[in-house]
């Protein structure tokens, strides 16, 4: 589903990214993980489109089409989904006029027929029962005044009713209590599917008590420095990043097997 | 996409819509303003002598007067000679003397600019409810519904026809809310306005259709300057709703109009804008220069006059709606939408003037600046030695897009009764890259993004219009938006 190759992107001029190989498939859920500043949230922006990420070099295939000159929206509408590190207040705007609006616009990319507004309450109804989310968070502005896991199960609630063939968390565990946490990873869980990849951009292991990963992969300076299966994960919490890094920089130097098969 | 969202995509990529002009023989008097040409109007549509004396103290006041400097708008000097004072089209000549007339009388090419611009003027066609007065250039050419209404005892005509029926009742009420001598503006108004509309709501009736005069711009070098009188009775109700367009020139042309509401005790009333003036090409070339005077007299107790515009046209918008609560318990209300793109100036606001005990105003002000255009909220609220327990809340809310655009706010506040109370809250937001692309990764494209949260910022201001108008009104944010992005 999606395929990037030597990836090399830079923000604001400094460059970030040194060269990502990485493969999803349909059906995978991958985790990223690394310290701060390794580039998991740049690898997830270039993938959403955002402006300020600069792609140098290597190129990025969503199911055989060229991925980086799309523009976001589009991207959205062939079902590439990024949950927000620090979803955005839209003032003004309903939370549920947004939803029908990014539904819609999705819906009729796909050939569907835009849903009236008693399917989509009804549709919507469900998810935020999943979500454990009170209805009138439907009836406020977007993300203006929630709490910090509001927000986080808002982004979750916009991927449930979007249904993104390849969705991107963003340190969507970040900021959680253990509660929301839970609902959260359940939102996720109810989404794993054959027919859609999940990628959790995170700092922390903790996510992935309740969200197994197929694949795990650990960034560290704008590379990917190590991959494994969900036992990697759990040898990082226990080593810490300072024990990825030094690998990555011995290496660096002696070249040889890069990515360690699990 | 929703289909407004759709609906307003569409209208986003095109241009001004009203700009085209209609040949029809017209009938103008020479460019330059003096007593003779006052004469002349006045003769031209067989005034009683009260109206020529009227407009002639007015020219002559306006002779003493300076053009006001304050506002926070640029322009050249306006020529006041190089404008023509009077244009009817000859089809409607023998009309202006003989005053009332059927719509079968009216020229079919009159007929088709309204229609063109969606305001048919043949009554089977029209929507439910609404009568409509149509201004072209000076005159009125057509009122619909006139005989439905008189049933009712409520007047609803041309000013011209109003001095003919009714010149009591215009002698009583002209000019006792904006006087001759107000502004320069309003003066220059007084002495050569052409037409406009009047309505009379009698005591206790409740106007059963929303009244509209639709102002039309046509030919060249031509000042459209009308005025409009509003009477509610005691326990009178209406609402009344105002449109304009006219066609896309280089040069810049005047209107400088007046509006006049005085509301009796316990009566309300109800006034509506939707402005579309030309604004001007993408560089600020042409364009109308909007200066009107609009005031509204809450007389009685228990009155109520509330004013609803969304301005998205002109060059220049120079206007402050205003009320004057005279009577206890009186209420006043402002709610403005102001949009500002490419090179359009606004300067607007409105005052409100507590004379009266427990009186009450609201100001909700949501002004919008992108490109180059610069808008400026302009608001004074005067609570006077006599004006015990009375309130005023304020609240101006800017928004803007792009960072070559300005926004200002300008509240004067002056309170001379301490039981008085008088609030002011004001913010300015800025439509940010993150938030446009928070929207463009839920599959809604910047122009989607920016209407839903321009649409999102007017709300309250748009809950105020009657329906078919708040549509209108979130179409029209839709082209004048055109261009302000990417």
């Amino acid at each position: 589903m999606l395929t990037i190759r030597n990836l090399h992107a830079a923000v604001e001029g400094k460059p970030i990214l040194h060269g990502i190989d990485l493969s999803v498939h349909a059906g995978e859920v991958h985790a990223v993980m690394g310290p701060n500043g390794s580039g998991k949230s740049t690898l997830a922006n270039v993938l959403a489109g955002r402006e300020n990420v600069v792609v140098t070099a290597g190129e990025v295939l969503y199911e055989g089409k060229n991925l980086l000159p799309m523009p976001p929206e589009e991207r959205a509408r062939e079902g590439v989904f990024l949950a927000f590190q620090y979803p955005v207040e839209i003032p003004g705007v309903a939370n549920i006029y947004l939803l029908k609006a990014a539904l819609n616009a999705v819906r009729k990319h796909r050939g569907q027929p835009e849903l009236d507004a008693i399917d989509f309450l009804a549709l919507v109804k469900d998810k935020l029962k999943l979500m454990e989310m009170d209805q009138s968070l439907l009836y406020r502005s977007v993300n203006e005044g929630f709490s910090g896991g509001e927000k986080k199960r808002n982004e979750i609630l916009q991927m449930a009713v979007l249904e993104p063939k390849l969705a991107i968390l963003d340190e969507t565990d970040s900021g959680l209590d253990i509660d929301a946490l839970k609902v959260v990873a359940r939102g996720v869980e109810a989404m794993r599917s054959p027919q859609r990849a999940i990628i959790l951009v995170t700092h922390y292991q903790r996510l992935l008590d309740y969200i197994v990963p197929d694949k795990v992969h650990v960034l560290a300076k704008g590379r990917i420095a190590m991959s494994g299966g969900p036992d990697l994960a759990l040898e990082l919490e226990s080593r810490g990043y300072g024990w990825v890094e030094a690998q990555a920089t011995t290496q660096a130097r002696g070249g040889g097997d890069a990515a360690r098969g699990r | 996409m929703t289909p407004s969202a759709l609906e307003l995509d569409a209208l986003i990529s095109r241009e001004y819509q009203h700009g085209f002009y209609t040949a029809v023989d017209a009938d103008t008097v020479p460019c330059g303003l003096s007593e003779d040409v006052i004469r002349l109007i006045s003769a031209k549509k067989n005034e009683p002598p009260f109206m020529l004396a009227w407009r002639l103290k007015a020219y002559r006041h306006w002779l003493t007067m300076s053009e006001p400097l304050w506002a926070t708008v640029k322009h050249p000097p306006i020529d006041y000679q190089g404008i023509a004072y009077y244009s009817a089209p000859r089809s409607q000549e023998g009309a202006q003397k003989s005053g009332p007339q059927s719509l079968d009388e009216v020229d079919p090419e009159l007929l088709r600019v309204y229609e063109k611009l969606g305001v048919p003027l043949r009554e089977r066609e029209m929507l439910a409810g609404v009568a409509v007065d149509a201004v072209f250039d000076s005159v009125s050419v057509a009122t619909t519904y006139k005989e439905k209404l008189a049933e009712l005892g409520i007047i609803f005509c041309s000013f011209s026809e109003a001095v003919q029926r009714h010149p009591d009742l215009v002698r009583q009420y002209l000019g006792s809310v904006v006087p001759y001598t107000d502004n320069f503006f309003a003066t220059l108004n007084s002495a050569v306005f052409s037409d406009g509309s009047f309505c009379y709501i009698p005591p206790g009736v409740r106007c059963p259709m929303e009244l509209s005069t639709y102002f039309r711009i046509n030919a060249r070098n031509t000042g459209q300057f009308e005025r409009t009188l509003i009477v509610a009775d005691r326990d009178a109700y209406v609402s009344y709703l105002e449109g304009c367009t006219a066609p896309m020139r280089d040069e810049n042309q005047l209107h400088a109009a007046v509006v006049e509401l005085i509301a009796l005790e316990g009566a309300q009333i109800k006034y509506s804008t939707v402005q579309n003036w030309y604004p001007g090409d993408k560089n600020g070339k042409g364009g109308i220069y909007n200066f009107v005077t609009k005031r509204g007299d809450c007389r009685g107790a228990n009155s109520k006059i509330s004013w609803t515009q969304v301005e998205t046209g002109s060059a220049i918008t120079w206007k402050y709606p205003s009320v004057i609560l005279q009577g206890d318990n009186a209420v006043g209300e402002f709610h403005s939408v102001a949009l500002t793109n490419h090179y359009q100036q606004a300067d607007t606001g409105t005052k409100m003037i507590h004379l009266g005990k427990n009186t009450r105003s609201t100001i909700l002000s949501k002004g919008i600046s992108a490109g180059h255009g610069r808008n400026a909220y302009r608001g004074q609220v005067k609570m006077a030695r006599s004006a015990g327990n009375a309130r005023n809340f304020s609240q101006c809310d800017s928004l803007l897009l792009g960072d070559k655009c300005a926004a200002h706010t300008f509240p004067y506040i002056e309170v001379k009764n301490a039981t008085a109370r008088v609030e002011h809250e004001a913010s300015t937001s800025r439509i940010g890259e993150d938030q446009l692309f928070y929207c463009q990764s839920r599959g809604i494209t910047p122009e989607d993004a920016v209407s839903m949260i321009v649409n999102g910022f007017c709300k309250e201001v748009f809950q105020q219009l009657p329906m078919e108008f708040a549509v209108e009104a979130q179409k029209l944010l839709g082209v004048s938006l055109e261009g302000s992005i990417g």
